[in-house]
């Protein structure tokens, strides 16, 4: 029983180590793709981020109006209402908009980076482009990688902003809060610093969804079943880091 | 001296094994330049590894594979690199990028490794596809194509950087009899009017007969035989014959090995 928990333990940290391998040289290959091969990045961008942005709104959008509806029912309580947009904007920019992005990402994207990379190898394109001397790493991985990197942050933006539009149209439009009192309030108690935990957690959610989409794909077993696994694992580990990390950085900041 | 200069690929006591299973046990093969050498042998024996070790996609156990006289286990990755860009390699699927058109796909590797023009990128993808008769086909994508236009494509990739070796790993399987020849007829074309060498894996013994300068026979992990086609035809070895003429009887079992079939079926394996 013992030597079972210590054997996963230390499964567990070899797999972390491979891991950090894994991502310092999907680091160490990032500025020469970034600066030589813009164009595989930019590609991959479109890939995870701009095909990602009809999921990425309307959540959005019903995040913030369901914010702005339990925000109004708990406020008046207190006669508070006219905090909704304070009790929005902090939600959606410290938290909702990083974690729930996240998660999205790595459902609409990270899915599809996983089990492209790893039908990629299934179906021996990725021991071609080894063979035509093309390190697949560099060719496939780094800008699928980038691409995720560079998309989550922009996507949690977009989210924030859309759900804050959400919670305005719930809030002030249906409900008849005060549009005045609705922005100022925000703008008095909105820090930069609450802007910048937010962005801070978008880019290490967006590095952490991005790393093991590419790791999970890249070390799949080539074969139908084992695409499929690597598909799900890179969800469920994304989600389980996501919150986790999550949990950590808010700790930090407060 | 003289003989390393006309031998393209010495393998020297390869010794590979994966898991528990040993595949090649001490190895020794001689392929010379300018020929096509066929590699042929029962499913299973390790022909594709083979290729694999050949070009160091895995690593042997123990043994030299020597590649124009130098031991490509002390390459560094960038000279290795560079002596793949002397190979070209036809995949048993033609691995094609399955996310871009058949014209980038032959484009690939002059876009990776060189700086050429558009123009002239276009001219000589063009020229390559034309060759294997699918110039038309240059704005379809992978997966419109059938299994021998891709394999065809494939094989316009593999020549695109103009190498010194062509790697064909089972170009036959799953051919239709036209495709089949038409490919048959590429593979002789290529080595003969572009002076490269072909290496070959197959098991389709009369296609190697009408395309091979010679042939190796593995099986068990040993060349079982090597030869011409016709030397080998005529060997009087059990095993040769078994291959060559496709007979169920002979030294490989047709069987996996397993219990005894009237002992499992009465259940008593079980003890």
């Amino acid at each position: 029983m013992l030597r079972d928990l210590w054997y996963a333990l230390d499964d567990f940290l070899r797999t972390l180590g491979q891991l950090l391998i894994f991502f310092l040289r999907l680091v160490a290959n990032s500025p020469s793709i970034l600066f030589r091969r813009a164009g595989l990045v930019v590609k991959q961008v479109y890939n995870a981020g701009a095909l990602s942005l009809v999921i990425i709104m309307v959540s959005g959008f019903f995040v913030g109006g369901v914010l702005g509806l339990q925000g109004f029912s708990i406020l008046s309580k207190f006669n508070a209402e006219d905090s909704i947009g304070t009790f929005a904007a902090f939600s959606l920019l410290k938290e909702l908009g990083p974690v729930v992005t996240a998660l999205l990402f790595a459902g609409r994207a990270g899915t599809a980076l996983a089990s492209e990379i790893g039908l990629m190898k299934a179906t021996d394109q990725l021991s071609a482009m080894e063979m035509m001397a093309t390190n697949p790493l560099r060719r496939v991985l780094v800008p699928r990688f980038l691409g995720g990197v560079i998309s989550m942050p922009m996507l949690a933006a977009v989210f924030s902003v859309i759900g804050l539009f959400g919670a305005h149209l719930v809030g002030v439009n249906l409900l008849g809060v005060d549009q005045g009192a609705f922005w100022q309030q925000i703008q008095t108690t909105l820090e930069l610093k609450d802007v910048y935990e937010g962005i801070f957690k978008s880019v290490v959610f967006g590095v952490v969804a991005s790393l093991l989409a590419v790791w999970e794909g890249y070390n799949a077993v080539p074969t139908a079943e084992g695409v499929s696994r690597a598909t799900t694992r890179s969800v469920v580990n994304s989600a389980i880091a996501v919150l986790i990390l999550d949990f950590i950085i808010t700790a930090r900041f407060i | 001296m003289n003989d390393q200069s006309d031998n393209l690929i010495e393998i020297r006591n390869l010794n590979y094994s994966r898991g528990q299973r040993q595949i090649f046990k001490n190895l020794n093969i001689t392929i010379a330049k300018g020929q096509v050498t066929a590699i042929m042998g029962p499913s299973g024996t390790g022909k594709t590894t083979l290729l694999r070790l050949i070009t160091r996609e895995l690593n042997p156990d123990s043994g030299t594979i020597l590649v124009e006289g130098i031991d490509i286990a002390k390459l560094s990755q960038k000279d290795l690199y560079k002596l793949r860009k002397r190979m070209g390699m036809l995949f048993q699927n033609g691995a094609l990028l399955t996310d871009i058109s058949v014209f980038e796909n032959v484009a690939f590797p002059l876009r990776e490794h060189t700086r050429l023009p558009n123009r002239l990128i276009r001219h000589i993808v063009l020229t390559k596809l034309h060759a294997v008769g699918l110039r038309g086909a240059a704005d379809m994508m992978p997966s419109e194509l059938s299994g021998g236009m891709a394999r065809r494509v494939a094989l316009a990739r593999a020549m695109v950087m103009d190498p010194a070796i062509l790697i064909y790993d089972e170009p036959f399987v799953g051919l239709d009899p036209i495709s089949m020849g038409v490919i048959v007829r590429l593979v002789r074309k290529m080595n003969d009017a572009l002076g490269i060498s072909s290496i070959l894996v197959s098991h389709d013994v009369q296609e190697i007969a009408t395309v091979a300068d010679c042939s190796y026979l593995i099986s068990d992990g040993k060349v079982a035989a090597s030869g011409s086609p016709d030397e080998l035809s005529n060997t009087r070895s059990d095993l040769v014959r078994q291959f060559m003429h496709g007979m169920a009887d002979g030294p490989v079992a047709f069987h996996y090995s397993a219990p005894n079939y009237a002992e499992q079926l009465l259940g008593r394996d079980a003890e």
